[in-house]
């Protein structure tokens, strides 16, 4: 009973999606005013049947009803009720669901929040077009992905979700990462609805602005998770494997970079406006190249979802109704926004405008790598995968000109600066950066290209957003920052740290495979491992082998660890639960092998320390808190005041 | 104005490639296996019905044979049985049955139900040999010939659109051997 209620909920919340997608827009088209004022009552409406079905499918869940066929596979008796509840978006089509219950909460937070901010006619042509993307979710879900199909009479038990993902961390993975992912929708409807109404470059721009930067924090966030959860959870001790699903969430965090920025420039200057606009849909565009990537099984990867060609087709012409549109819309209108100031060689603008070109370039890259292996597949051409060499070298190659450029963008004058100028703050940074970077490197003995260029770019990244900030306090007598401003230099500098990070971590990884029988002792890397037993442990839902290690530098204990290979009985899976210290500057990282079978009971024994890897994460939260700091700053929420503008603005819809 | 359109055609090519490239991704998966071409592993295993009767790959070499891995616990392996059975028959070379992951008793009592179609049997009741083959789902059906070179893995149950092409492959393994 309570999967009808879900599923009655989900075409009810179809129905709403389409009145919201029509009535608005007609109204704004109209200058309807009432038409107009129905958007957020139906955005209202819309939220509150998601999120009926998604408590309708989680109370599944909860409840153990083994006839809805979605949890009898993704579920069983012996899985605790968080796993459960994490179960709920542990496949495809309950994750659908999350996906929509977020983009229901983005509509939701743009009626609410920027109610007094946006004027009518234009919020109602936002979430007119939110409402359009709404539809063609609900419609994928409904007609191919159906969360709450049934299955008469129901298994007495589930089979299982799969282990991988019993874990905290997916918990809050792909919630954070779809907020993202949905999230870009919202910039992409500012784009469309600023493209309907003509005209008005400037102002949707700044309007959009606290948007995209919210989405792209949540994106930040939650790739960071994700590879955190890869670190720990495979067991290969990396954090980042250039597998398509990660570019998958890689590709519109890059887009959407450039888009931040490219938003300032036509923000403040009314510069390259139609660049924006086109990038405000390139990254959602992205998000669904994405998703057809994931759930089409075009490509192969480690965490794609159960895969079927069907849904690829509707994902594609999903694509091709929602990018084409607004691309054939862009094509039409764009030539009216084109207007923008020029500016000199150096400027703020010109700043900002090399990295859109790199971050664009970048982004070309990955999905060229990406797609590569079907290009080369279609012309007979054989099989291949494009790894990780073409990968890295490429990424470094591109942010090494974004490092060593970023601390000057925020220096540089808009319009028409000097270079001199620009520079002269920056000397001592640049110089400290050399010195001290150099100095570090050779002082952990990392004294490698890679770990001094790491080192000597963080340093100068930090140092950089430092002299900003003392910039700031200088011209300003006292230290008062914009939220923009304090966004800016936290994610900045968060930059710097994780440059460190990975530049060590990619230079200096110890990795060793060992041969361990219990009671055996092993110096190692410096520290001393000592393997005291190995035991058999049971856990809720899986049974494991425990290696019980104790680690000593010299004669102090440091730490105990106890990595397991598990064995989820219900799926019978093995799985390699790592054990890992953390610490600042190294991590100490244990997964067991295989049994060697040599009849003294031993085990292969990985084990790894890696130097600063947890830099790379508090980087990427550094990053993560500047958007969200930034996303705040209250230019973006001033109230909107009708202006005479205003009537021009509305009638720029109107058939000329 | 091409400038204009000129995102919008990019795009369209992407669609194009993506587009195509549907039909074939089933297909690249099942010859993606990285040991196609390679010498089969070789594993030492007891027999499932005489657990004191040991059985190695090492044994079966200088001739074709099929490996089949199933378990009880596998409703596909119901499916396809009939086709299991008709290939013990028709093949002519050896139709091994890799009982995986399996309770003993439970994979006796399959047999006993649905009827024994393999010509030689290996328990893998820890699943090791499995993971050496790169087995990830029951059922599958590996192809060797007598030189011991895995040369064909079908992922999946055997239904009457895979039959006959098995059965060319094994002919085919047959002409190569000579027998």
């Amino acid at each position: 009973m309570i999967a009808e209620f879900g599923q009655i909920s989900l075409i009810l919340a179809l129905i709403l999606a389409a009145l919201l997608a029509t009535v608005p827009l007609w109204g704004a088209y109209r200058n309807n005013q009432a038409l107009m004022n129905l958007a957020p009552s139906l955005v209202v409406g819309h939220f509150v049947f998601l999120l009926a079905a998604f408590l309708a499918l989680a109370t599944s869940f909860l409840r153990h009803d083994f006839t809805v066929i979605n949890v009898a596979i993704n579920s069983n008796l012996l899985l605790p009720w968080y796993y459960r509840l994490v179960a709920t978006w542990g496949s495809h089509e309950g994750s659908l669901l999350v996906w929509m219950l977020i983009l229901g909460s983005w509509m939701l937070a743009v009626a609410l929040l920027s109610r007094k901010v946006l004027p009518n006619y234009f919020m109602a042509r936002v979430l007119a077009v939110m409402g359009m993307i709404s539809v063609g979710f609900l419609l994928f879900t409904i007609l191919t992905s159906n969360p709450f199909d049934r299955i008469l009479p129901g298994p007495p038990d589930g089979q299982d979700l799969n282990p991988l993902l019993q874990d905290w961390a997916m918990i809050v993975h792909p919630p954070m990462l779809y907020m993202g992912y949905v999230g870009m929708s919202v910039a992409f409807a500012f784009a469309i609805a600023g493209l309907l109404s003509g005209r008005m470059q400037k102002e949707w721009v700044r309007w959009s602005r606290p948007w995209t930067l919210a989405a792209w924090a949540f994106l930040s966030a939650g790739i960071m998770l994700g590879s955190w959860w890869a670190y720990y959870e495979l067991g290969w001790g990396g954090w980042w494997f250039w597998d398509p699903v990660e570019n998958a969430s890689f590709i519109p965090w890059l887009i959407a970079t450039a888009l931040i920025h490219a938003q300032a420039v036509t923000e403040k200057r009314g510069a390259f406006p139609a660049w924006t606009i086109l990038l405000s849909i390139a990254a959602f565009s992205t998000v669904l190249l994405g998703a057809f990537i994931v759930r089409s099984g075009v490509l192969t990867s480690v965490h794609a979802f159960a895969v079927d060609p069907e849904r690829g087709v509707f994902i594609l012409s999903y694509m091709v109704l929602v990018t084409g549109a607004a691309l054939a819309l862009y094509a039409v209108r764009a030539p009216r926004v084109m207007t923008g100031q020029g500016f000199g060689y150096v400027s703020r603008e010109s700043t900002l405008l090399i990295n859109n070109v790199f971050m664009s370039v970048a982004a070309a890259m990955v999905i060229l790598g990406t797609l590569y292996p079907l290009l080369i597949d279609l012309m007979g051409w054989g099989q291949i995968s494009v790894g990780p060499p073409y990968f890295s070298v490429m990424f470094i190659l591109m942010m090494i000109p974004i490092v060593a450029l970023m601390p000057l963008g925020p220096f540089t004058r808009w319009g028409q600066d000097d270079l001199k100028r620009v520079f002269s703050p920056l000397t001592v940074s640049l110089i400290t950066a050399v010195v001290v970077g150099t100095a570090i490197a050779a002082l952990l003995g990392a004294f490698n290209v890679r770990a001094v260029t790491g080192w000597i770019g963080g340093l100068w990244l930090i140092l950089g957003a430092l002299a900003y900030l003392m910039h700031q306090k200088k011209a300003a007598r006292r230290l008062r920052l914009t939220g923009g401003q304090t966004g800016m230099i936290l994610a900045h500098a968060g930059v710097g740290v994780f440059v460190i990070g990975v530049a060590m971590v990619e230079s200096m990884t110890y990795e060793r495979t060992v041969r361990f029988a219990p009671g055996d002792t092993r110096e190692l890397a410096g520290y001393t491992w000592h393997l005291e037993e190995i035991a058999p442990v049971k856990g809720k839902n899986w049974i494991a082998t425990e290696g019980r290690f104790t680690v000593y530098r010299g004669d102090r204990e440091i730490t105990r660890l106890n990595p397991q290979q598990r064995l989820y009985h219900r799926g019978q899976q093995v799985m390699t639960q790592v054990s890992l210290q953390a610490g600042i500057t190294r991590d100490l990282y244990i997964a067991m092998g295989e049994p060697l079978n040599d009849g003294t009971g031993a085990w292969s024994i990985r084990i790894q320390i890696h130097p600063f890897v947890r830099w790379i994460w508090f980087g990427a939260f550094m990053v993560t808190l500047g958007a969200l700091v930034a996303a705040s700053d209250q230019r973006y929420w001033k109230p909107y005041r009708a202006t005479a503008e205003d009537a021009a603005g509305a009638q720029g819809a109107q058939p000329a | 104005m091409i400038r204009m359109v000129a995102p919008l055609l990019v795009f369209l090519g992407l669609i194009w490639l993506l587009l195509i490239s549907l039909p074939t991704a089933e297909q690249r998966r099942q010859v993606a296996s990285p040991l196609i071409g390679r010498e089969v592993p070789n594993f030492t295993l007891p027999c499932l019905l005489e657990p004191d009767v040991i059985y190695s790959t090492a044994d079966l070499r200088g001739q074709p044979f099929i490996l089949n891995v199933w378990g009880s616990w596998c409703p596909s392996c119901v499916t396809e049985h009939p086709y299991i059975t008709r290939m013990g028959r028709e093949a002519g070379v050896p139709l091994v049955g890799l009982n995986w992951r399996d309770e003993r008793d439970d994979a006796l009592a399959w047999i006993r139900r649905f009827g024994d179609a393999w010509t030689m049997h290996m328990n893998d009741e820890e699943g090791f040999a499995a993971i050496d083959l790169g087995v990830y789902g029951a059922p599958e059906t590996f192809l060797i010939d007598h030189r011991g070179v895995i040369r064909h893995k079908h992922i999946g149950p055997v239904d009457s659109s895979s039959y006959d092409d098995l059965l060319n492959r094994i002919n085919e393994m047959r002409r190569d051997a000579g027998i």
